[in-house]
């Protein structure tokens, strides 16, 4: 057996263990194991500031995950097809690799000197910044392996450019196009530092609902709540890389 | 001589490219080229990577504009034209077949993109699979399929617009020896089949000699020699066309009246047009050399040298012979196994009527008579 190896593991994934096994946990208390339980489960769908903040997560992460995955195909073919040098890329993909923080202050002081009221809608110009960086860069690394004779072909065929994008360009980009929609999906989902610095008290996204609630302790309720986010966040995650290799575009 | 007639501007061309010129950046990849092709011609554009044969062929289909320079397809200018308009399709080196398609969808993709109606799609699509003789294949991705017959649906896609002309960049070097031979005299059947006027851009001479008509050999970004394989092989008409087609001895000498001087061989009575004490290039096919054992009565003076090596290709055997003052080893063709041993002593003679003398326009220094020739096989 390699024991190091199962060490390292055991250090990235207890702690979400724990979190897993205590969301079944019978007693309110964290730490003491009452026995099985799924009472959490239907709590947290009774929970009304759990309810909006999942509500207004997921107008975010969708619209996010629409906005993205188009302007970052678009900025991918552009660049690709009208610049050579390293640095249009680099600046291109570098919002995905800044510090949150620096993101959200920089996003929240230009909302205020344009006088942008915050709410949703800044969320979700904010989430698109960083996540159509992703989109790029996946886009990006599915063009450099693209045969550029394809789009000659076609053209050589008869088809004019519109008609070359739609039935040969896009098609070949759909794969790198579905896991960058999945990504912004779930970085958006939970997304905390960006998210409290760009939306109104009165819209919080789920990540700022559970923070609120975690102030005043926290319940078993979370861990469901942690419980299923994180098997969405799997599956997404599971589709995004099966489609391209994500680290192969970073 | 056939070589003017074979290069002479056709009476009513189908393509004619007139002072083309095209440059990327610094480097120039055509200059001036002069070339014409006749309706249904199977033309090859030959030359060696850089020489600006491809660059030639995407001018053609639309993908590179010359800077300066015609290109006329029936008289009417097809540089106007983008590349969608044009009335010429291509075959790709990398076949470009769309992955997402079946061969179908992909043999189908330009009669659509001309709005054909769907009825008469589907006929000629399996009209147009049936000659490439893949029919059974229709719903397959191109990725389930062989080198071959991804070239058969290359070709397929390419041919079912019924082009004016069709080009084909490096038809055959996606594929294996084996299938290469097969596919060279597939796509001479399929060019006398379909009518259609071929232009293969190949590096490849002995592709381009065994399918084309007539050879277009391309050197530095302009049309070195313009004639038929036999023409180009019998008849090269510059020391870079007798190099790059089939094997030659070159030997490099001075052009005198009526003969060419070749220093430490003797003069060799060969007609020619050249400038008398210009710098001159004897050509002798390796198949004009004939070799006997020293001292054999009826050889003549001759020349004599030492078998360095002995190659057997099974119906021939090629003999490598180092002579004194000769820098190369002078390579001979003989029928059959060689009864030759290497360090024997053998005389050599040409045949003068079949040789040819070109110029050499970059004459070495001063010959200094090489000791020990390097075993080089021309």
């Amino acid at each position: 057996m390699n024991v190091p190896l199962w060490l390292t593991y055991a250090f990235l994934y207890l702690p979400i263990l724990v979190v897993v096994i205590m969301s079944f946990n019978a007693s309110k208390n964290l730490f003491i194991w009452k026995g099985f339980s799924l009472q959490w489960y239907p709590a947290v769908f009774a929970d009304d500031a759990v309810m909006v903040g999942l509500r207004n997560t997921l107008i975010v992460a969708t619209s996010v995950t629409v906005l993205a995955t188009i302007l970052g195909t678009l900025m991918a073919v552009g660049i690709h097809r009208y610049t050579r040098g390293g640095l249009v890329r680099a600046f291109a993909i570098a919002p995905a690799l800044l510090p949150d923080l620096l993101l959200a202050i920089g996003l929240l002081s230009l909302f205020s000197l344009l006088s942008v009221t915050l709410g949703l809608h800044t969320v979700i110009i904010a989430h698109t910044t960083f996540a159509m960086a992703f989109v790029t860069a996946i886009v990006l690394a599915r063009l450099a392996n693209l045969d550029p004779s394809l789009e000659e072909a076609s053209r050589d065929l008869g088809a004019g450019a519109v008609r070359t994008f739609m039935r040969v360009t896009l098609p070949q980009l759909a794969p790198g196009m579905v896991a960058g929609a999945l990504l912004s999906f779930t970085l958006s989902l939970d997304e905390f530092v960006i998210a409290f610095f760009t939306t109104a008290p009165t819209t919080p996204t789920l990540p700022i609902a559970i923070y609120s609630m975690v102030r005043f302790g926290v319940t078993p309720e979370i861990n469901a709540l942690a419980t299923m986010l994180l098997f969405v966040s799997i599956f997404a995650v599971i589709g995004a890389q099966r489609l391209t290799k994500v680290t192969d575009a970073l | 001589m056939t070589t003017e007639t074979a290069s002479a501007p056709l009476a009513a061309p189908l393509l004619d490219i007139r002072g083309v010129r095209h440059s990327y950046g610094d480097v120039v990849a055509l200059n001036d080229v002069n070339l014409s092709i006749a309706d249904n011609e199977f033309f090859a554009l030959l030359g060696p990577s850089g020489c600006g044969k491809t660059t030639l062929l995407r001018s053609i289909a639309g993908f590179e504009t010359p800077s300066e320079g015609d290109i006329l397809l029936d008289g009417t200018d097809l540089i106007a034209q983008p590349a969608h308009r044009r009335p010429v399709n291509m075959m790709f080196q990398s076949y470009a077949l769309f992955p997402h398609m079946s061969v179908e969808k992909n043999v189908a993709y330009g009669l659509e993109a001309e709005g054909v109606d769907r009825a008469e799609i589907r006929r000629r699509v399996g009209e147009t699979l049936e000659v490439v003789g893949l029919l059974e294949f229709a719903k397959r991705r191109p990725a389930k399929l062989s080198g071959g017959q991804r070239q058969r649906v290359a070709l397929a896609r390419a041919i079912i617009k019924r082009p004016r002309l069709l080009l084909l960049d490096e038809p055959l070097s996606a594929l294996d020896r084996k299938v290469r031979a097969e596919m060279q005299q597939e796509l001479k059947r399929m060019q006398h089949e379909v009518g259609m006027t071929f232009v293969v851009v190949t590096h490849d001479q002995e592709e381009a000699m065994s399918m084309a008509d007539r050879v277009a050999v391309l050197n530095r970004g302009a049309v070195e020699q313009l004639d038929t394989p036999v023409g180009l092989y019998s008849r090269p008409s510059s020391r870079f066309v007798a190099n790059f087609i089939g094997s030659a001895n070159l030997f490099d000498g001075v052009a005198v009246d009526g003969a060419v001087e070749i220093p430490g061989l003797g003069f060799f009575p060969v007609d020619h047009a050249l400038a008398v004490r210009s710098d001159a290039t004897l050509v002798v096919r390796p198949e004009d050399v004939r070799m006997t054992p020293v001292g054999d009565a009826g050889t003549g003076p001759g020349i004599v040298g030492t078998v360095v090596d002995t190659f057997f290709l099974g119906g021939s055997s090629t003999v490598s012979v180092a002579v004194p003052g000769i820098a190369r080893p002078v390579s001979c063709t003989v029928h059959a196994a060689t009864g030759a041993r290497r360090g024997e002593r053998v005389a050599l003679s040409f045949d003068l009527p079949r040789a040819v003398v070109v110029a050499n326009p970059t004459p070495e220094p001063a010959a200094t008579p090489a000791s020990s020739p390097s075993p080089v096989l021309v």
